[in-house]
């Protein structure tokens, strides 16, 4: 969709003021490790995935997902989903209290601390396997389609309808415009080189590179 | 943090601190949560998986051509033999900076970030600005970090938009001949990994180590 998440070449959003590395602390309060700490755990109860997450961000209203910390859009996201699969309900959620026990199915799935490690050492991999034929190879020169899905997608607006050249093949992953809707299909990924002039005007001398899947793009 | 006005159960509190409390418990007390195990996932980020990680890599790569090599052309498969492995580097690849290419990442879309090897991001990373500009206007971007490439440098940005996480392999200073390792990995800084800078010079070290507060 082309929500305020969708950031690339946007004007107008100020200085970035780093904090100085050396004096940046990893948390900024503690409600924000609990947040961290909530999203995952809660992820690991597997009523949803990656990119059906990503899209629950995403598609807050622009003002809320601008004016929020990273965390406070993170916030938003599971109590969203969480209400929405049913795993807790909007009154349950406005109250902080429970009103029916959950499955056993879902409490089953309650990661103990022992669990952790384990878990975040073996992760989460993506590549999936399909049976289309790989279209592109290094060296093509591509356009990536022109489209406006209302839905979750990782092409970004900046290079929709532009020229680029594959640079790299990456196998065969899932795909994210349908993993979003629960459909969980492979295509072939690619990263795509884009001319800095072609993206934002001449005198640009950038080379961006985007990961693209196959379905994004057409041979040129 | 708190508010201190009183407000009934149908006006869910606004502020995150209490929101996430009442989430915290409500997931606890319907057994779906254990907060045992958030505390676990803290102290993995605040202790063990951090931006070290990436710099051992990095001066690997620099003091070892064999792994340099494999580096660059399965990075995966370097990283991991590491002992860095899971959630948000399951899919590696390194870019390297040249004398006459530089490299940045991004994630345009939300925060895509290597945490196996520079665990999780700043929130300048996270920021709106960040993530609007990088691609557009590096060099301005890099400026606001203290950042000037030679005239002829040219960029590459990296837009982090799949499950692929990028980074960056920064050059060796020069004047460190025969450096330990330690001493190297001193000079490769978070930021230097994703792009923002340069790894540190040895005087630039020196600097800082003279006024840690700088």
């Amino acid at each position: 969709m082309n929500g305020a998440h969708d950031l690339g070449g946007m004007h107008g959003l100020g200085p970035i003021n780093p904090e100085p590395e050396r004096k940046e602390p990893l948390f900024h309060a503690e409600w924000e490790k609990r947040a961290l700490g909530l999203t995952l755990t809660a992820g690991w109860l597997g009523q949803w995935n990656i990119d059906i997450s990503r899209f629950a961000r995403e598609r807050q209203h622009p003002v809320a997902y601008l004016s929020n910390s990273y965390y406070e859009n993170w916030l938003a996201g599971l109590e969203t989903l969480l209400v929405e699969r049913d795993v807790i309900s909007s009154e349950e959620l406005a109250m902080g209290k429970a009103i029916d026990p959950a499955p056993k199915e879902l409490t089953d799935k309650c990661a103990p601390a022992s669990a952790v490690q384990d878990i975040l050492a073996s992760g989460g991999p993506c590549d999936f396997p399909t049976n289309d034929p790989q279209e592109f190879k290094i060296g093509d020169k591509i356009k990536v389609i022109q489209f406006n899905p209302t839905g979750h997608t990782r092409a970004p607006r900046y290079i929709r309808g532009h020229e680029g050249t594959i640079c790299d093949y990456y196998g065969s992953f899932i795909f994210p415009d349908e993993n979003a809707q629960g459909n969980k299909t492979g295509q072939h990924l690619y990263n795509v080189s884009f001319d800095g002039s072609q993206l934002w005007g001449d005198g640009n001398d950038t080379t961006i590179h985007v990961d693209l899947w196959q379905s994004y793009m057409e041979k040129l | 943090m708190g508010h201190d006005h009183s407000h009934d159960h149908t006006d869910p509190p606004s502020d995150p601190a209490l929101r996430v409390k009442a989430l915290e418990s409500l997931l606890v007390e319907k057994g779906l949560v254990d907060p045992a195990a958030i505390d676990e996932i803290i102290e993995t980020y605040e202790t063990k998986v951090g931006p070290r990680n990436g710099a051992k890599v990095v001066v690997r790569a620099w003091t070892d051509p064999d792994f340099k090599s494999l580096l660059l052309s399965d990075a995966n498969k370097a990283i991991h033999s590491m002992g860095y492995t899971g959630r948000q580097g399951e899919h590696m690849k390194v870019v390297e900076n040249t004398d006459t290419r530089h490299n940045l990442v991004v994630c345009t879309l939300c925060s895509c970030y290597p945490w196996t090897v520079l665990g999780l991001p700043p929130v300048w990373y996270k920021s709106a600005p960040y993530r609007a500009r990088a691609v557009s206007d590096p060099k301005g971007v890099l400026a606001e970090f203290g950042t000037t490439l030679p005239k002829d440098m040219k960029i590459s940005v990296w837009d982090s938009t799949s499950e692929m996480r990028f980074l960056v392999l920064p050059q060796r200073p020069e004047g460190t001949d025969g450096w330990t390792t330690a001493e190297l990995e001193k000079l490769v800084t978070r930021n230097s990994m994703i792009g923002v800078e340069q790894a540190l010079t040895p005087e630039r070290l020196q600097a800082r180590e003279s006024n840690p507060t700088a």
